[in-house]
């Protein structure tokens, strides 16, 4: 059963990729979806069997690298946490490859992109069904390697081109302290084996790795423990993946993609790798309270960035990226306070109303005939009532409006982080409240600029907007039942009272139980009062009364300049990485390769023998008395130094 | 004795070349005639290497296959033998040679004869490079291959081939004079120039610095390593295609190779004082050609210095001297000989077609070529040294060991793997994607028969090794456990 589920993607990559051309287009769509439709259905069975039997499995593949003491197999390991993946994973995966059937119809590459997101579908199973940290490391640089194909899918555009490069070097930037991590625990442990490491870590959790780092590392002054280090290494790799502050720049640009690959990858769970691997470390993070800090620290701080930011785009997909990152900002927050529970329980509901937004923002795009400026939209509720409903749908549950998914899992975290009792769990808890206020505004923009108010668009007229067709609603609303009942239904198992007994079993440590009191009311009940009153106040700035918000913006340039550009981030990493780069290429080249080593060498000495040799030649001029001259000459000096000694 | 195998692997393709050399000279018929000779041969000789391999005991610790012949009135003999290391170096080669003979097709318009006879020639000595087994033979092998690559850089070069003929011939002749003496010297000290023999006996501790960076010298520069790298660049522009290849693929990993056998395997003391040289220049070549190889625009430059960064990983590997330092070394030699091969037969296809190497000349053409689009695609990755492929087994093993000996050193060096994806992946970008403009692309044919043979047969293996590179890491584990072993046993003896 996990051979079929994890290989059946991969044989629909090949069948679509490799021999798409002779089966035609419709066919590799149906194969495609066909397959990756038999792994969700084989991973919501094998969940229902994890559920209720507690099912766990560790299947050895093969041998993959074996070296001295280094051991790596090719493996599937199914537990709770992984079978969460599973399912987040293939369900939304299948859905987005019936939406794509319709969304794409107009491309003439529909067989490579079928091929993509099938193949991006198996690294993502390969990633979470590893059972050792160089599996992981493979299907995280699978992915990587996917979403740089589906960023830069229309090859044409340069955008794409730059965004796609800039998504794999940032990421790459996170995957190098990932694979520094892996040495390290490699190093002091001699296994990559996620068991086998997590038995030693209490032995060395405090200690010194001083001794070994001692000679190289001690100038730097930097004195660490071993257990901090491995830890912040890994976290710095899931930044990366995961897009969180300083190495977030790539998930805004990497919207030049289709959007079913936004979806797919940017929203439900490619991005979330990062939080998986902090969950599935989290026998590790449990003993670093001093990077579970950093962790919360960093989270917060995206979650309260990206919403800033997302107040005041006008691209519809540029928003809701920076949604996702903001909200998986949240998600780090959770782990970063404990609460891996709740950080899974985010990103399993997550994945349903943010994919559902996407693919909902998708439809409009569609009918838009590819325009993605809100400012261009408008009024059109109408026309798009089942796209109008559904993204309503999605923007409820992200918001966390009571009693849908979204209300269960945010609130969920800020209680977990105001529980962990201390003046920083206060404050994050505090900015938590706060982001999600900034959520609920920036998300109502977003509905009622594109559904609601005039008409604004002058390239299309108002009557040629149409409804999109039924292979993209019908994944819409599949996505929509789940974003309504999947917090309700699924609270008691992720997060419920008795959390240390069944459902995680040993797939989740928690050094501490988590606590299991309520927070005083007025926190319990803050988020959802402030997200049901943010919606009329919302309508009212964004429809009935919009000079309210261009004077805001008007009085406050600098701010809203130094949001709409992003926080200066892009224009920062470029004065700072890209150009410095460049020149230092150049002068590499030209000024050390170029201008000394071969000045001086090759070239050099070719010139002095050149030159040596037209000197010889002087002498040889064929005048007996300059010879007589020289001879005399030699001779005397000669006879001096003979004399002298 | 035995049949000699490796004599006849070494002596085979000389053989070839022969024939060609004796068969008459009418231009049109023999274009063809002593194309298939070539092809015929080396083909023989690639079968025979994989025999070798299937009958080649991995679990030995001793050289296999010797053949010891009188030679010199005794003072040197013709010894060759083979161990885990050797072997695979040896299929390499024979693998890539008829790659090279099959691509001639387009690439050489004149004196394809003599050409055909270079490549055989040169076949032959760097088979006999990887399998000598006595320090003159070795001397001759490595030396004489100098001599066909130069005039195959020299003949079929670019506009530019004197130039650069003459630099790599200076740069690497210089290192060769101070290993010839080196050679020398151990005769003298030690009476001897039998490599098992010198194993044995060991050198006194007093000689080896000295002998340590004579050898040092020569294989610094074939390796290339900073700051002795600037003839590779300049090599490879002028060189043909087929030139190219042989210099990247097989050319640069007999210094490797000679590390491993030599520097370490005769002089561990000194080995272990220079460790620390060896890393800083290691590390410079790494950042600072990867840096350089950012803002190339000549294809084949670019990509020469990407070699310098692959070999940097390499030099680090070797002298981490631990299990998966040196295995790691191993397998990105490998992988760097099919990769970097495959990397300029992908230049040497469009600048067929179009007669430029440089980067601006091109954009766009996987609409036009989308399967030389898709295949290029994968040499690219396997440099980057993505997981999946063989790149990443070499790299990674080397970083962990290099971590295992210092968590600085590992780190900087680690720096390669973002610049490395970031210059790969810029060059495809302006090479494959983006807007057909250029007018002069557009009749531009995908590839032919021969052109996805030569790609596949390079890309195959290095999908394969990536996702089970076993059978390679079983063959070299003895022999490597085996070198570490007696390197650590002679240190500790001397301490």
């Amino acid at each position: 059963m996990e051979y079929t589920l994890v290989f059946s993607p991969l044989l629909g990559a090949i069948m679509s990729g490799f021999f798409g051309r002779y089966i035609g287009d419709r066919n590799s769509e149906i194969i495609t979806s066909l397959l990756v439709s038999i792994s969700a259905l084989l991973s919501l069975i094998i969940f229902k069997e994890v559920v209720l039997y507690n099912y766990e499995n560790n299947l050895v593949i093969f041998n993959w690298i074996s070296s001295g003491t280094l051991n790596v197999n090719w493996s599937i390991k199914v537990d709770a946490v992984s079978s969460v993946m599973l399912v987040v994973v293939c369900l939304i995966s299948s859905l987005v490859h019936i939406y794509s059937i319709g969304y794409m119809s107009h491309d003439p590459h529909k067989t490579r992109f079928m091929a993509f997101l099938s193949l991006f579908t198996f690294a993502m199973l390969i990633l979470v069904t590893s059972d050792n940290f160089l599996q992981l490391f493979f299907g995280w640089e699978g992915v990587g390697l996917c979403s740089y194909f589906l960023i830069g899918f229309w090859f044409k555009k340069e955008s794409a081109n730059a965004a796609a490069i800039k998504a794999f070097l940032v990421n790459r930037v996170g995957d190098l302290a990932f694979a520094l991590g892996i040495f390290l625990i490699f190093y002091l442990f001699g296994t990559v084996n996620y068991d086998e490491v997590f038995k030693q870590i209490p032995s060395v959790a405090n200690a010194d790795v001083t001794p070994f780092l001692n000679r190289k590392l001690v100038y730097l002054g930097v004195n660490f423990k071993a257990i901090d280090l491995i830890c912040i290494l890994l976290f710095i790799g899931a930044m990366g993946k995961s897009a969180q502050f300083l190495l977030h720049t790539w998930l805004p640009d990497a919207m030049e993609g289709p959007t079913p690959v936004s979806a797919l990858i940017h929203a439900a769970t490619m991005v979330t790798a990062g939080v998986f691997l902090i969950v599935r470390c989290s026998p590790i993070f449990e003993y670093s309270q001093l990077v579970l800090n950093i962790i919360c620290l960093v989270g917060i701080t995206t979650a309260f960035f990206a919403a800033t930011v997302a107040l005041v785009q006008n691209d519809i997909k540029k928003i809701i990226a920076y949604s996702t990152c903001s909200q998986l900002g949240y998600m780090f927050f959770a782990a970063g306070v404990g609460a891996y529970n709740a950080a899974m329980f985010h990103l399993f509901t997550h994945a349903f109303f943010k994919a559902l937004l996407f693919l909902g923002s998708g439809s409009v795009i569609h009918s838009f005939k590819e325009e993605q400026d809100i400012r261009n939209m408008g009024g059109v509720w109408k026309k798009l009532p089942y796209t109008w409903i559904l993204m309503i749908i999605g923007t409820l549950a992200l918001t966390g409006f009571p009693f849908l998914s979204g209300y269960y899992s945010k609130d969920a975290i800020i209680e977990f982080a105001y529980m962990r009792g201390n003046s920083f769990g206060y404050w994050a808890a505090l900015i938590g409240i706060f982001t999600a206020l900034l959520t609920a505004i920036y998300s109502w923009r977003l509905i009622f600029k594109t559904f609601h108010g005039s008409y604004e668009n002058k390239n299309l007229k108002l009557e040629s907007i149409h409804e999109s067709s039924y292979v993209m609603i019908i994944p819409l609303i599949v996505l929509g039942i789940g974003s309504i009942f999947a917090g309700f239904l699924f609270k008691e198992l992720f997060i419920g009272a008795n959390i240390d007994s069944d459902f995680w079993q040993n797939s989740i440590k928690f050094l501490n139980p988590l606590s299991t009191d309520h927070p005083p009311l007025s926190i319990v009940y803050s988020t959802p009062i402030l997200v049901v009153l943010s919606i009329p106040i919302s309508y009212y700035l964004f429809v009935k009364n919009r000079k309210i918000t261009n004077w805001l913006a008007n009085e406050n340039k600098p701010i809203y300049n130094f949001l709409i550009n992003k926080w200066y981030f892009d224009e920062l990493y470029d004065y700072l990485f890209v150009k410095p780069s460049k020149q230092l290429g150049n002068f590499f080249w030209k000024n050390i390769d170029l201008k000394t080593i071969d000045r001086f060498g090759p070239d050099g000495i070719s010139n002095f023998i050149t030159k040596l040799s037209n000197n010889a030649v002087k002498f040889q001029s064929g005048y007996i008395y300059k010879y007589a001259y020289i001879m005399l000459l030699g001779f005397s000096a000669l006879l001096t130094y003979l004399i002298i000694i | 004795m035995d049949f000699p195998i490796l004599s006849s692997l070494i002596l085979l393709p000389t053989v070839g070349a022969l024939f060609i050399l004796l068969s008459k000279s009418s231009e049109k018929y023999n274009f063809k005639s002593s194309k298939y000779v070539a092809l015929f041969v080396s083909f023989v000789n690639f079968f025979i290497s994989i025999y070798l391999w299937y009958i080649f005991d991995p679990n030995s610790t001793s050289f296999q296959f010797v053949e010891n012949r009188f030679w010199l009135q005794g003072f040197v003999n013709y010894k060759v033998g083979i161990d885990g290391i050797s072997i695979l170096f040896i299929i390499l080669s024979t693998f890539i040679a008829p790659l090279c003979i099959i691509s001639v097709n387009r690439t050489i318009k004149v004196r394809l004869k003599d050409f055909l006879i270079a490549i055989l020639v040169m076949e032959s000595l760097m088979i006999g490079v990887f399998c000598s087994l006595d320090l003159v033979i070795f001397y001759l092998f490595f030396e004489g291959g100098l001599i066909p690559m130069f005039l195959i850089i020299g003949i079929w070069g670019g506009s530019r081939r004197v130039y650069s003929a003459f630099k790599f011939f200076l740069f690497t002749l210089l290192g060769s004079v101070l290993m010839l003496v080196a050679i020398i010297s151990i005769y003298w000290i030690t009476g001897t120039t039998d490599v098992t023999e010198l194993y044995n006996l060991g050198i006194e501790a007093k000689y080896q610095n000295l002998l340590w960076l004579a050898f040092f010298s020569s294989f610094a520069v074939k390796t290339p390593m900073w700051p002795v790298h600037t003839w590779l660049p300049d090599a490879h522009v002028e060189a043909p295609t087929a030139g190219s290849v042989l210099l990247a693929a097989i050319l640069l990993k007999m210094a490797g190779y000679g590390f491993i056998r030599f520097s370490i395997g005769l002089f561990p003391i000194a080995s272990e004082n220079f460790t620390f040289l060896i890393y800083i220049l290691s590390l410079v070549a790494i950042v600072y050609t990867s840096f350089v190889a950012l803002m190339q625009d000549d294809m084949k430059k670019l990509i020469a210095y990407s070699s310098v960064a692959h070999m940097g990983y390499v030099t680090l590997g070797i002298f981490t001297i631990n299990q998966q330092g040196l295995e790691g070394s191993i397998m990105q030699m490998i992988s760097h000989g099919l990769v970097s091969a495959a990397l300029f037969f992908c230049v040497g296809i469009v600048y067929d077609r179009r007669h430029s190497r440089l980067i601006n000349d091109y954009g766009g053409i996987v609409t036009i070529m989308p399967k030389y689009a898709v295949l290029f695609m994968v040499f690219t990755l396997a440099a980057i040294g993505l997981p999946g492929t063989s790149g990443f087994i070499g790299e990674f093993l080397i970083l962990m060991g290099a971590f295992k000996e210092s968590f600085l050193i590992a780190t900087i060096a680690s720096l390669g793997i973002v610049l490395g994806a970031a210059y790969m992946l810029w060059l495809y970008k302006r090479v494959v994607f983006g807007k057909l403009i250029n007018t002069d692309l557009f009749k531009m044919p995908d590839l032919n028969k021969s052109e996805i043979f030569i790609l596949t047969s390079l890309a195959l293996p290095a999908l394969f090794f990536g996702l089970y590179p076993e059978p390679l890491l079983n063959t070299i584990e003895t022999s490597i456990t085996n070198l570490i072993d007696t390197y650590k046993y002679t240190i500790n003896v001397t301490k």
